[in-house]
């Protein structure tokens, strides 16, 4: 019990963002047309590309070689989600137009 | 984060570090406002480039300030080097991919995402501080975030790419009904590795590496098992249930790093992505546990039986049909996508839209093999937003319609799922196509649908079949039309 309560007010920062934020995720997303869904999703999906940010700091202290090998991988790997993600949800958008 | 007691020596004020922190503060706002753009027609790319550019600064900050226990980052000329290999190769991809392989693309993305997060927690495991072992044991926050980074972030990379070649059509469906037991027992025993790992007693991480690897690999076999059995119709619902399951994992990392940025954006995303699962599972009317331990398809025997003979309708006839009608509805679904019909689809509404008559689409939700997937396709040839209206709007409508035209859907227009209790499908809400008063349907050929019914409303009096790849018939129709 001590454990558990101990882990969050350790956390606390941490778990309130995340009750704040799965609350504003769905508020965000909940009054969205079905015509954008496929986008809307492609482009949540370039967002958690964010983990490229962790890619970064585990490259930048890599020390062997094996870890470096493993980073550079990661790091390419957070790229490709980052920039592929955005780069089809703007080729998606671009193809929306307003009647003229 | 910003460690006052650390400033000891006030002469060190850590600039780089409080704007690394601010422009991460920055970054989440451009992340939520690009997520809430993302979701109207008129802002939405916008909301993308705002989003885009959040990710932009949070690199960069990183890069330039992040330091962990005062070390700054390192080995940047090989980070910069992995961004600009990422980068050229995902834009070249993403700008040379075709239109209809949008899903798996999106699918193939993730995965890459599930598996940045999913070496990360590999790469940190073993530099667990062994002073907070000592003072808490195994059991502490990091070790239960790289552990859940590490299985979360492996299934959904698993997961994603036996979806990116199911959709590209080089994996098929398993269907064994024994299969969602060994699923969950798989589960479990990854649940137990969680457990077992975090219960060690142990003054290094490190002795558990090889742990680590095998729980690896077993989080594989459950993402590859997890997506194998979900075929058709469920497939979008699958990716963006996984889609949230990265946004998760990448969370993890921030709850790791004790990054605000990560936390945000994977958090939001795992949210945002899980309402999206849910309201594609409300669209089909099936609950989400129906999805993943169920198996769709196939089994379901229909209670009605066909009465009434399939009809067919000659080029020029159905070519006057359509000329000579006031309103006029189109219902497309993925053998238009297939087909690549999209464009000539655009231009018979453009030629039926000058001799008067009022064309409009209408959207099924989950048409084709991505919720939205019908609207992007439609929007790629042109076709105005304000044509395509949802199936809910145009439902009323349709009793007044002279023609609905039906070009490669099927279960979205099967009244099964308002007759049919026993059916599968029964209680997906549909597009009425058999209130119209005639009905055309371009079809291959008389296969099922992706859910593997039986469609009686290719059996109704008021239905006539073109048979025929969608873009030649659509193509003969289109000449037809001008030649009358």
């Amino acid at each position: 019990m001590e454990n558990i309560l101990g882990f969050f007010l350790q956390h606390r920062e941490a778990i309130f963002i995340v009750i704040l934020s799965v609350f504003l995720g769905i508020e965000v997303i909940s009054h969205v047309p079905a015509i954008l869904h496929t986008p809307l999703m492609s482009g949540a999906n370039a967002i958690h590309g964010v983990v490229i940010i962790g890619a970064i700091i585990v490259m930048g202290h890599a020390e062997t070689t094996g870890s470096m090998i493993l980073g550079f991988l990661a790091v390419v790997l957070g790229t490709l989600n980052v920039v592929g993600g955005f780069v089809v949800t703007d080729r998606m958008l671009e193809m929306f137009k307003k009647k003229k | 984060m910003l460690n006052f007691n650390g400033m000891d020596n006030m002469s060190q004020f850590p600039y780089g570090i409080s704007v690394m922190e601010i422009t991460y503060v920055v970054a989440s706002v451009l992340f939520i406002l690009g997520l809430k753009m993302l979701s109207h027609p008129l802002t939405a790319r916008r909301g993308n480039i705002l989003a885009a550019f959040g990710m932009g600064f949070a690199i960069i900050a990183t890069i330039l300030f992040h330091k962990k226990d005062g070390e700054p980052i390192g080995n940047i000329p090989w980070i910069l080097a992995a961004i600009i290999i990422g980068t050229v190769i995902g834009w070249i991809i993403a700008k040379k991919v075709k239109m209809t392989a949008m899903p798996q693309l999106v699918s193939f993305f993730n995965g890459m995402g599930g598996a940045a997060a999913a070496l990360i927690s590999m790469m940190e495991f073993p530099h667990v501080s062994s002073d907070l072992i000592a003072r808490q044991g195994m059991a502490n926050g990091q070790v239960l975030a790289i552990l859940l980074g590490l299985m979360i972030g492996t299934i959904s990379w698993a997961g994603s790419m036996i979806a990116f070649g199911k959709l590209d059509g080089w994996i098929g469906d398993l269907r064994i009904r024994s299969l969602k037991y060994v699923n969950i027992a798989i589960l479990i025993l990854l649940i137990g590795f969680i457990v077992f790992i975090m219960t060690r007693d142990v003054e290094a991480a490190s002795e558990l590496t090889h742990w680590i690897y095998i729980m690896f690999a077993v989080a594989v076999i459950y993402g590859v098992l997890f997506v194998m059995p979900i075929g058709g119709a469920d497939m979008p619902v699958v990716i963006s249930l996984l889609n949230s399951f990265t946004g998760v994992a990448a969370a993890m990392g921030g709850f790791l790093y004790n990054n605000q940025a990560m936390l945000t954006g994977g958090i939001l995303v795992g949210s945002a992505g899980s309402i999206l699962t849910v309201l594609m599972c409300k669209a089909m009317n099936r609950s989400l546990l129906n999805v993943i331990v169920g198996v769709f398809g196939g089994g379901g025997q229909s209670g009605l039986e066909a009465t009434g003979s399939i009809k067919e309708i000659t080029l020029s006839d159905a070519a006057v049909l359509l000329s000579y009608s006031k309103k006029v509805v189109i219902v497309p679904g993925y053998g238009l996508a297939v087909a690549q019909a999209q464009h000539i689809c655009h231009e018979l509404d453009k030629i039926l839209d000058e001799k008067g008559v009022e064309v409009r689409y209408a959207i099924h939700p989950v048409a084709g093999r991505m919720p939205g997937h019908m609207n992007v396709l439609l929007a790629e040839a042109d076709v105005p937003y304000e044509q395509l209206i949802e199936s809910d709007e145009i439902n009323p409508d349709l009793p007044n319609t002279d023609v609905v035209v039906v070009i490669g859907a099927n279960d979205v227009v099967n009244p099964a799922a308002e007759d049919d209790p026993s059916s599968p499908i029964y209680g997906m809400p549909i597009v009425k196509a058999r209130n119209a008063r005639n009905i055309i349907v371009m079809k291959r050929g008389m296969g099922k649908g992706y859910a593997a019914i039986e469609n009686l409303l290719f059996f109704d009096n008021k239905t006539r079949m073109l048979f025929g790849d969608a873009k030649s018939s659509l193509q003969n129709l289109v000449n037809e039309v001008k030649s009358l």
